[in-house]
């Protein structure tokens, strides 16, 4: 990390909504030990499908909308991310609609299976909406979604699933 | 995010998540996560700069092999610039990164498609 400590967005988000007089926002917490599987195979063999939550569409689809959207998208690995557009209510969208892969890495991720550093490329990334407000919502509607993609993706089955949220 | 990972990891498969935000990861506790001290919206590095990008990626992928205590989160050493001053401005991804005084910033949540280009509108309703 940098020199300063990393942003604490949870403390931040509790000023601005004291500020605005809202309630305090209820933060997704899970102290348990968190489910595991092992990885089956080196990440150099390994057949990864990319999960954005950038709000990542393809031209043709219908974009997300930005009141708790649980939906998803499926894009195909094989898209310039120069192809991707990107829509969202929770951050500067003009950095990322100049360069999609800052939020949705298609172009490095087919560049380091070029390299030999990944395996392969499951055949469609599962692009979604992040800030889903409810956190019931988000287990109950988008968990279950990207699980349900994930499962039934073509070809060789998902041995790693790499999650970049904005 | 980390509530999608723990459902995935519950189903079988391992996940690696890729994280700009650590107090809100550690909150939800995901298997396995990668910290890039970057802000919100550039969480796989700065536009244009693929080589930056590919360590970001490179890095979080040596995570996922090195993790073996379920909530790990590992710092990736990547770093905005030598310069942390954005951090001043930095707000919660709850907010669109304007830190009002006045009232409240963001977006409106509408529940319509909000589309990138209009044409895309036009694409998406003839489809």
């Amino acid at each position: 990390m940098g020199e300063r400590p990393p942003v604490d967005y949870i403390a931040r988000t509790r000023e601005q909504y004291a500020r605005l007089g809202y309630d305090d926002y209820r933060w997704a917490e899970r102290p348990d030990t968190p489910p595991w599987t092992p990885l089956a195979k080196p990440v150099a063999e390994a057949n990864l499908a990319l999960v954005a939550s950038g709000g990542a569409y393809l031209r043709g689809q219908v974009a997300f909308h930005w009141q708790d959207d649980t939906g998803i998208r499926l894009v195909p690995s094989d898209q310039p991310a120069s192809d991707v557009r990107v829509t969202h209510f929770a951050y500067d969208l003009v950095p990322a609609r100049e360069d999609p892969n800052i939020v949705f890495p298609v172009d490095r991720l087919r560049e380091l299976v070029d390299d030999g550093t990944l395996g392969s490329l499951a055949p469609q990334a599962v692009a979604c909406m992040g800030g889903i407000y409810s956190v019931r919502r988000a287990e109950q509607e988008l968990a279950p979604a990207v699980v349900e993609a994930v499962s039934g993706m073509d070809g060789p089955s998902v041995d790693l699933v790499l999650l970049v949220p904005v | 995010m980390g509530l999608v990972a723990r459902a995935l990891e519950a189903a079988g498969f391992p996940t690696l998540c890729l994280t700009a935000a650590h107090s809100i990861t550690a909150a939800v506790n995901p298997p396995r996560a990668a910290f890039v001290d970057l802000p919100l919206g550039h969480t796989a590095g700065r536009p244009h700069e693929p080589e930056f990008q590919r360590e970001v990626l490179r890095r979080a992928l040596a995570a996922a092999e090195t993790i073996e205590i379920p909530g790990t989160i590992v710092d990736t050493g990547m770093v905005w610039s030598d310069d942390d001053s954005w951090k001043d401005e930095a707000t919660s991804g709850l907010n669109n990164g304007v830190n009002s005084a006045e009232g409240d910033s963001r977006r409106a949540r509408v529940g319509e498609p909000q589309y990138q280009f209009e044409e895309d509108r036009v694409a998406a309703d003839a489809g």
